[in-house]
Order: structure tokens, then C-alpha cells, then sequence
């Protein structure tokens, strides 16, 4: 019997922080180290899924089945493809550098904190690895309350409020999936005969159009297009990112938002062909409103994590708009657009917390002139900048040229309209560093900072690192989705002219 | 004249309830015992009746039988439902020991009384003749009318102990004229032989009024709108072990008859009865959840929430089948544990001497009894439904039966008011992880039984959470017989 990689991944960072939870609470530093430890071991682990992936092969890879409720239909049933992949390999990435840029930042119950945090990981692995959609939703709303206690518990002033409602929103929109699920659960048990809740099962399933698949694909759209978020779904993203600790606002941009627009491509499109069709139209308005409209009010932010925090409006406002052009071009765009998200906005949060931890302080106009007192910094900031705002040769350029070329083929008025998204991401981003990083010292408080430490320095650095190798060389990312994608293609077209 | 001859008397099947009642009278005898007995005894007879009368249960699984000419059924749904009190019952016992020692209550009598409503609740469940149903049902809520005034010195015991008496007299009342039609109706009491006398005629007016009686007499026993105002004056003003006794085990009791009577009698619910129940299952859901939200006393919110819960058990009834009843069955199962894990946490916290009851007073528990804290938020995060605890397959399998019944929009409904519920639920999350206290702090009064009775309710949590599928073919199990 073989390993079973895929879920020694997934449980190994859960497993371990609930046994951290029995170290005794005045070992802080062995509690930090040891989840620290946790998080590298398991990315190490993630990687062998990179290098033993077949990107060949249709379908799902380092698959495991397990029996769990026969009489309802439920099994363990997990595998990778080309789609989560990139995803899994994102969450074991950014943990370790989560949790190293909390080192210092999060003071108060440290063990409670970093088992959260382990605890999370597991949460958000399983999501992506589940092909059952009762495993899928238990993982899939299990994450909410180690997430909810980050925010809740280690958050800013605001945090009970960010928290509640970023529990609230999720779970209104999740559980209404839930009922979908059942439905779609029933409908293909009363046509079969067999009651699963197996996706790769029910993604065969050949659905008639109508109000029952438009209901249902309304159900799960809803659930992913709070989490994305999609506008008008937005609103709890700027509170819980601003109040969320930064740790906890690297996970909630990195990983947490991909979750929504992973499920459109796991769920949505197989599972609804008929219903993505029709309203493809919707979900593009939303999502060129949410580019635009993000990108406008990331503008007008006093506050530097607010501006982030806005720009993921406009930025996932892009990946759906990819993911939805049903083209090659589009889908892969999209994927690795969420993978840039992640490192770029990840390491602009990063950034900003390392600065207010220094100054206690996010408003742009408490800075100025940066770049003369802490050389180090502004540098990696401009890189980490001009990625996200896409220059090309970093990573978001590749991202958003594709989705670009994608959205072309389907509405050229589209395309145009979103590309000028790109140009007010240019606009609210540079304009955010040269008040912050150029001219003079405009503040005395500013003058004593302190450069990159250590410690810093190794949180940033692999960040920077991938952002440019995806920008030169994409082809070792891209590669490994485009079977799946091709496939994804084939089987909505196939399944949605099987009812024409 | 025909010899009167006597039926052979069988007390096989009566052995579980047997069990309870004898270490009820014991407990009830050594009061009597003029030397000063180990302060602990009756508690310790207590639960060793509830365990007892579990084995022995347990020991019967399989063995349907039949006593008293079809007057008592124990069947596998009987069974089930046993295992269900019994482990109330034993639960409530180890909750209360150190409970009522500080709250100066203790006495022989406070288990006799649990003791024989325990064995009210099971024989209701166990229930195969109206006669017996009314008969069990004033075995349980006399005795529970009784314990909800225990606290003699406080004024709001006693106005629980009185609504309830009074609110339980009235709906006893209606349950009897119920019964009294039925049988005007039928010609019998007996629950199967009513089913083939009314086969033919399931609409006479006096039939469909009796069990309409019946259903009104049931809907105050498990606190279904519009049947629920005394609930939440009596959970609140009961003693809080009191509480969890009322809220687990005589709805256990109350839903295990109601679901005989709707299933043999009726053979399923048919479509007129369902709608009628679609109705009350969500008006229930909504009516408790909402309110709960504006409850500032925790005993109340789990009240109302309670409530609520019923409302989704009733959807699983609505929907019928093997499917819907066996998902009422699992989720009276993990619902006992919860409910009663959550009212155990109030009995072990106090706050200056005095219990603590107000959500307040859980600020910060999290800071100085985190073990605590994490029980009640485990406890709170199962009956929002959380997965992968217990609360989550129970909702999951009850909205699963509804979809599958037909039943889309009172899903809906019920997902929606789980959201709502969330609300209320982490309200008291917030106040235990997030905000510190103002004045005295909220200390833990230790009691190994009572932790004992937590670990248990926590094992049983996550175990039902992660591990359902043995658990929902034995309700399935239990069931399948009844519908056939």
C-alpha cells in the first residue's frame, strides 16, 4: 500500500496543531518554532505532488477512496489536478510565511493562535482537494471558525464586528449550497438510481436546462461569489482584511478568496453547463463592475491595508471575468491570476504589516520619503507594487494579458472596458508609493526606522522570487494546468450542446 | 358468560423501564432509612438505574416484544429512543451532584423524581396503546412539574414549577379529549388497531379532530409553536439540571410517541397532515431563532434555541419515510448531547456566588477556564451545525430528507434560519474568546461529575460528527419496522 500523500498533506498541519494545543502555554517560543516547523514540513511535503504530477493526464491524480457513509452516498474521496494543484501548493507556500511574519506581531495566546492557524491550513487543503461534495462542505465551512477566530480574537479595534460578519455572509451564502447540493444529490439518485455525492460522478451527469439547474447553479454561485468576492457581495472583505491580523490578511487574500473562485471552476461550470451559459453575461458585468468599482475606491483609501484590501475586489473582478470566457486562453489566465493574487497581495500585506508594526500607523499621509530611511524595504515594496499593478515581466502581467485575450474573444467591449481596470490598478498603486516611499521625510517619527530584518528578509525573499520566475518563465506553472483546463472546456461544451 | 381470562403476563419488555422505577423507589426508600447514609448514595443509585436500564436495553436490541396485549411495544425504535433517555438521564444525574450541593438542594427525593420521569419518557417512547401514551406522558411531566420548583426560596422556580404545571395540565387536557375522540372514532385505543379500523376512513370528522387534539397535547410536550410560550420561562426559572432534562429527555420522550402515533395510525403523514406540519415546523424554526437573538440570559437563548431545534426535527417528520423519521431519530440523538453538554457548562460556572446565567458573564472564560470555554464553544458550534460535529450531519441529514421528500423551500428556510442562528449562538463565542469582563470574573466551580458528564457529551459529539454512518443505520434501523 502506497502513502496517501494527498491526505498526509491535507491532516498533518491540523493533527498537529491540536496536539500543539497540549504544549504548555509558557513555551511561546517552542509553540512559534514548532508551527513554524509544521508549516515548512508541509510545504516540503506539497512539493513532491508538483514534481510527481502528470500534466498528460485527464483527470485526477494521487486520487484516494474511501469508504465513510455507504448508506448515504458519502465516501473520502480526494485527488488534485491541474486546477487544484496550483492552489495546494499556494496554501503550503504561504503558511510558513504567514506564520513567520506573526512572530513578533501576535503577543497575546500564542499556542491558541498558531494551532488556529495549523488548524486552518487543514480546513483550506481540504477544500481543495475534496472530490465529495459532503467532504467539500464540511472542510469548506469548517475553515470559517478557525478564520473567524484569527479575526475575532487577534484582530484591531474593530474585530468582533469584521468577524461576525464575515461569518455571517459566508455561512447565509454556504448553506444555501448546501440545499443545492441536496438537490442536485436527489436529482441524480431519482434519475440513476444511485444516490452519491461523488463529483466526478455527478459531473457526468447530464442535467435538463431549466429552473431546477438555474436555481441550483444560483445556490453554489452565491456561496462562491461572497467568498471571491464578486460585487455586490463585497462588503465584509474590507472590514475582515482591515481588522484581520496579518497573517491572518495574507491567508484571507492568498487563499481564502480563491476558494470562491476555485468553486466556480470545480462546481459551477461541470456541475451547471446549461446554467453558467446563461449567465455568463451577469457574471461578467459583476465582474468588470467589481475591477472597475474596486479600483476606484482602492484610490480614494487613506489607509494603505484598505487600498489592498479594495484592490482584491478589482483583481479577483479579473479572474472571474477569466474564468468565465470558457476559453482556453481565459481559464488559464484566471488560474494563475489567483495564484499571483495570492503572492502579490499576499506580500503587499506582508509589507504593510511590517510597516505598521514599526510605526503603529497605515495611513499613507503618516509617510513619506521612505525610500531614504529604509532602502531595503521600499525596493522589495516596489517590486511587490509593480507586480500586482502587472508590469510585465512579473508575474500579474502574465496573468492579465491572458484573461485579457481570453475576454477579447468573447466581447471585445468587455475587454476594453476591463483594461482599463489595469490602468487605474497603475493609478492607485503608484500613486499609494510615491506618497508613501518618494520625496522627503515628511514626519520625524519616520527618520528613526529600521530596515529589513532578518527575519523579514526570509519571508520576502521567496515571495519576491516567485513573482519574477512567473513572469519570466510561466510555462512551469501554466503547463501543469492546461490538460485539466482543456478538458473542463470539453466536458461544459460537450455536456451543455448535449441539450441543445 | 365467557370465563375471564387473564393475559399471560409478560415483563420482558417492560425490564428497562423496570430498572428505573426500582432504583427510583429505592432511592425514595433509604430516604426513609432513619441512620445517616454516604451523601452520595442516591445520586450514585440514580446513575446506576440510567446505566442499568441502558445495558439492558442494549441487551434487548433486535428482540422486539410485546406486553400487556400490545400495550407496550418495545421494538427497535423503542430501543433507540431508551438509549436516548437513558443517556440524559444518566447525564442529568452527573450534572446534578455537585450542582445541587451548592445550591443546598440536595435530597433523595430530587432523584427519585428524575429517576421516574426518566421511566415516563421511556415508556412513552415504548407507547403502543393511547391509554399508555397519556399514561406515561403524566408520569414524566408530573415529575418534571415537581423538579422545575425545587429551588424553594426563589421566586422564579417557582413560577416555572406553576406555568408548566398549569400549561402542562391544559395541554394533558387536550391530549385526553384527543384521546377520547380517537377512540369515540375507532372503537379502540390500540395504535394499530385504530390504523385498521380508520384504513377505510381516514377523513371522519372525528377521527381528524381527535388527532388534531393529539397533536396539540404532543406540540406543547416538545414546544412547538404555537405551543411554546412556557418553555422559555420554565428553562429558565427550572434549576439548570432541570432544564437539561426538560429540554433532552421529554422531548426525546414526547417526539418518539408522536412520531409512533403519526406512523402507525396514519401509516406515513399523508399530504394534508404534512402541510399542516410544513407550517408549524417553520413557524417554529423562525419564531425561535429570531427570538433567540434578543436573549440576554443564556438559559433562555438555549430555550428559544431549543425551540428552533425542534423546528428542524419537525422538518424531518414533515418529510417523511424512512429517511425523515430516521433523520429526527439521529438528531434527537445528537441533540441530547449537545443541549445537555451546554446546560452542564452553566451548572459548573458561577459568578460571585451566584450561577451564571447571563451571557455577560461568560466574558473571558476563554482567558481563565479555556477547557470550559472550548466545551461550550464545541457545544455551540454543534447545535449552529458546524461540521464536522455532530449538529452538522444531524442538519445535514434532516435537510437531505426534506430535498429528497420534495420538500426545496422548507430547506430553504431552514438553512436560512440556521444562519440566524449563527448569530446568537457565536454571540456567546464572542463573549467567552473576545471580550474580557467587567467586575468579578466568572469562576469554575469544580466537580468531577460534572466533567465527566462533559467529556462524555464531547466524545459523543465529535464521534456522531465524524463517524455517523453506524449510528444513522441503527436509526434507520429503528425505524424501517414502524413504516412497513
Amino acid at each position: 500500500m502506497t502513502l496517501p500523500w494527498l491526505s498526509v498533506v491535507t491532516f498533518l498541519p491540523g493533527a498537529a496543531g491540536l496536539a500543539l494545543l497540549l504544549v504548555p502555554r509558557r513555551f511561546a517560543s517552542v509553540l512559534r518554532g514548532a508551527a513554524l516547523a509544521i508549516a515548512v514540513v508541509t510545504f516540503l511535503l506539497s512539493l513532491p505532488l508538483y514534481f510527481g504530477f502528470d500534466d498528460e493526464i485527464v483527470g485526477y491524480q494521487f486520487e484516494e477512496h474511501r469508504r465513510w457513509m455507504p448508506t448515504l452516498g458519502v465516501a473520502y474521496h480526494v485527488g488534485i489536478d491541474g486546477i487544484s494543484l496550483l492552489l495546494v501548493l499556494l496554501t503550503t507556500f504561504l503558511m510558513p510565511l504567514a506564520l513567520a511574519s506573526a512572530w513578533g506581531a501576535i503577543e497575546d495566546r500564542i499556542k491558541e493562535f498558531v494551532a488556529t492557524m495549523l488548524i486552518l491550513e487543514t480546513g483550506m487543503l481540504g477544500v481543495f482537494v475534496s472530490l465529495d461534495l459532503f467532504l467539500f462542505y464540511v472542510f469548506w465551512e469548517a475553515m470559517l471558525i478557525p478564520m473567524y477566530f484569527v479575526i475575532g480574537v487577534w484582530g484591531g479595534p474593530n474585530r468582533i464586528y469584521a468577524a461576525v460578519k464575515f461569518v455571517l455572509y459566508t455561512m447565509v451564502g454556504s448553506l444555501l449550497m448546501l440545499v443545492a447540493i441536496l438537490a442536485l444529490y436527489s436529482q441524480y439518485g431519482a434519475a440513476t438510481g444511485r444516490y452519491t455525492f461523488d463529483l466526478p460522478v455527478l459531473a457526468q451527469f447530464v442535467m435538463a436546462p431549466g429552473r431546477a439547474q438555474d436555481l441550483m447553479f444560483l445556490a453554489f454561485a452565491l456561496a462562491f461569489a461572497i467568498k471571491v468576492p464578486l460585487f455586490p457581495f463585497h462588503t465584509w472583505l474590507p472590514d475582515a482584511h482591515v481588522e484581520a491580523p496579518t497573517a491572518g490578511s495574507v491567508i484571507l487574500a492568498g487563499v481564502l478568496l480563491k476558494m470562491g473562485t476555485y468553486g466556480f471552476l470545480r462546481f459551477c461550470l461541470p456541475l451547471f453547463p446549461d446554467a453558467s451559459l446563461a449567465f455568463g453575461p451577469l457574471v461578467f458585468t459583476l465582474a468588470v463592475i467589481g475591477v472597475i468599482y474596486g479600483a476606484w475606491v482602492s484610490t480614494v483609501q487613506p489607509d494603505m491595508k484598505k487600498l489592498v484590501a479594495y484592490s482584491s475586489v478589482s483583481h479577483l473582478g479579473f479572474v472571474m471575468l477569466g474564468l468565465f470566457t470558457l476559453n482556453q486562453q481565459g481559464l488559464v489566465g484566471g488560474l494563475i491570476q489567483m495564484v499571483n493574487h495570492g503572492l502579490s497581495t499576499g506580500a503587499l500585506f506582508l509589507m504593510v504589516g511590517m510597516i505598521y508594526e514599526r510605526r503603529h500607523s497605515r495611513l499613507i499621509e503618516d509617510f513619506g520619503g521612505l525610500w531614504r530611511v529604509v532602502p531595503a524595504f521600499s525596493a522589495l515594496f516596489l517590486v511587490v507594487t509593480l507586480s500586482s499593478l502587472g508590469l510585465p515581466g512579473l508575474n500579474g502581467f502574465v496573468g492579465e494579458f491572458l484573461i485579457l485575450v481570453g475576454a477579447f474573444q468573447r466581447s471585445p467591449w468587455l475587454a476594453a472596458v476591463a483594461t482599463s481596470g489595469i490602468i487605474f490598478a497603475a493609478v492607485y498603486m503608484l500613486w499609494m508609493y510615491q506618497r508613501v516611499i518618494f520625496g522627503e521625510v515628511t514626519r520625524e517619527a519616520n527618520r528613526g526606522l529600521s530596515d529589513l530584518t532578518t527575519r523579514e528578509w526570509a519571508v520576502l525573499v521567496p515571495i519576491v522570487a516567485l513573482i519574477v520566475w512567473i513572469g519570466v518563465y510561466p510555462a512551469a506553472f501554466t503547463g501543469k494546468t492546461e490538460t485539466t483546463v482543456e478538458a473542463l472546456i470539453a466536458q461544459v461544451q460537450s455536456k451543455a450542446s448535449a441539450n441543445r | 358468560m365467557d370465563a375471564i381470562v387473564f393475559p399471560p403476563v409478560v415483563l420482558g419488555p417492560l425490564v428497562p423501564t423496570l430498572i428505573v422505577l426500582a432504583a427510583g423507589a429505592l432511592v425514595l426508600a433509604l430516604e426513609l432509612w432513619p441512620r445517616a447514609l454516604p451523601r452520595e448514595l442516591a445520586a450514585v443509585l440514580a446513575l446506576a438505574g440510567m446505566v442499568g436500564a441502558l445495558l439492558a436495553t442494549l441487551a434487548r436490541w433486535g428482540l422486539p416484544g410485546r406486553a400487556f396485549r400490545d400495550m407496550v411495544v418495545l421494538d427497535d425504535f423503542a430501543l433507540f429512543f431508551n438509549v436516548v433517555i437513558c443517556y440524559a438521564g444518566a447525564l442529568i444525574v452527573l450534572l446534578s451532584m455537585d450542582y445541587l450541593r451548592r445550591t443546598g438542594s440536595d435530597s433523595g427525593e430530587y432523584y427519585a423524581l428524575v429517576l421516574f420521569s426518566t421511566a415516563g419518557m421511556m415508556l412513552l417512547a415504548a407507547a403502543g396503546d393511547l391509554i399508555v401514551v397519556f399514561l406515561a406522558l403524566e408520569l414524566m411531566s408530573l415529575s418534571l412539574y415537581v423538579l422545575a420548583g425545587l429551588f424553594k426560596r426563589e421566586l422564579a422556580s417557582g413560577e416555572a414549577a406553576m406555568k408548566y404545571f398549569l400549561l402542562g395540565a391544559f395541554a394533558s387536557s387536550f391530549l385526553l379529549y384527543g384521546v377520547a375522540l380517537v377512540y369515540g372514532a375507532a372503537g379502540t385505543t390500540n395504535l394499530d388497531r385504530i390504523a385498521a379500523a380508520m384504513a377505510a376512513r381516514p377523513r371522519d370528522p372525528m377521527f381528524v379532530i381527535g388527532l388534531g387534539f393529539l397533536l396539540v397535547g404532543f406540540g406543547f410536550k416538545i414546544s412547538s409553536v404555537p405551543f411554546h410560550m412556557w418553555a422559555p420561562d420554565v428553562y429558565q426559572g427550572a434549576p439548570t439540571s432541570v432544564t437539561a432534562l426538560i429540554a433532552t429527555g421529554s422531548k426525546a420522550g414526547a417526539f418518539a410517541a408522536l412520531i409512533r402515533v403519526l406512523a402507525v395510525t396514519l401509516r406515513g403523514v399523508p399530504p394534508d397532515w404534512a402541510t399542516l406540519l410544513w407550517a408549524v415546523a417553520a413557524a417554529t424554526m423562525t419564531v425561535g431563532n429570531v427570538v433567540a437573538i434578543a436573549q440576554s440570559n443564556l438559559k433562555r437563548m438555549l430555550a428559544y434555541s431549543s425551540i428552533a431545534h425542534v423546528g428542524y426535527m419537525l422538518v424531518g417528520l414533515v418529510a417523511g419515510g424512512v429517511g425523515g423519521a430516521s433523520a429526527v431519530l439521529f438528531y434527537l440523538l445528537t441533540y441530547t448531547f449537545t443541549t445537555a453538554g451546554a446546560f452542564g457548562v452553566i451548572t459548573l460556572c458561577e459568578r460571585a456566588r451566584v450561577e451564571a446565567v447571563e451571557v455577560g458573564d461568560y466574558a473571558g472564560l476563554a482567558r481563565r477556564h479555556p477547557v470550559l470555554a472550548a466545551a461550550l464553544g464545541v457545544f455551540l458550534l454543534s447545535l449552529i451545525g458546524i461540521p464536522p460535529l455532530a449538529g452538522f450531519v444531524a442538519k445535514f441529514y434532516v435537510f437531505g430528507a426534506a430535498v429528497r421528500a420534495g420538500y426545496f423551500w422548507l430547506a430553504v428556510i431552514g438553512v436560512l434560519n440556521s444562519a440566524v442562528a449563527a448569530y446568537y449562538y457565536l454571540r456567546v463565542v464572542v463573549f467567552m474568546y473576545m471580550r474580557e469582563p467587567d467586575g468579578a470574573a466568572t469562576a469554575y466551580a469544580p466537580s468531577f461529575a460534572g466533567n465527566l458528564a462533559l467529556a462524555i457529551a464531547l466524545l459523543a459529539i465529535v464521534l456522531l460528527g465524524v463517524v455517523p454512518a453506524p449510528f444513522v443505520d441503527l436509526a434507520q434501523a429503528a425505524v424501517a419496522p414502524l413504516l412497513r
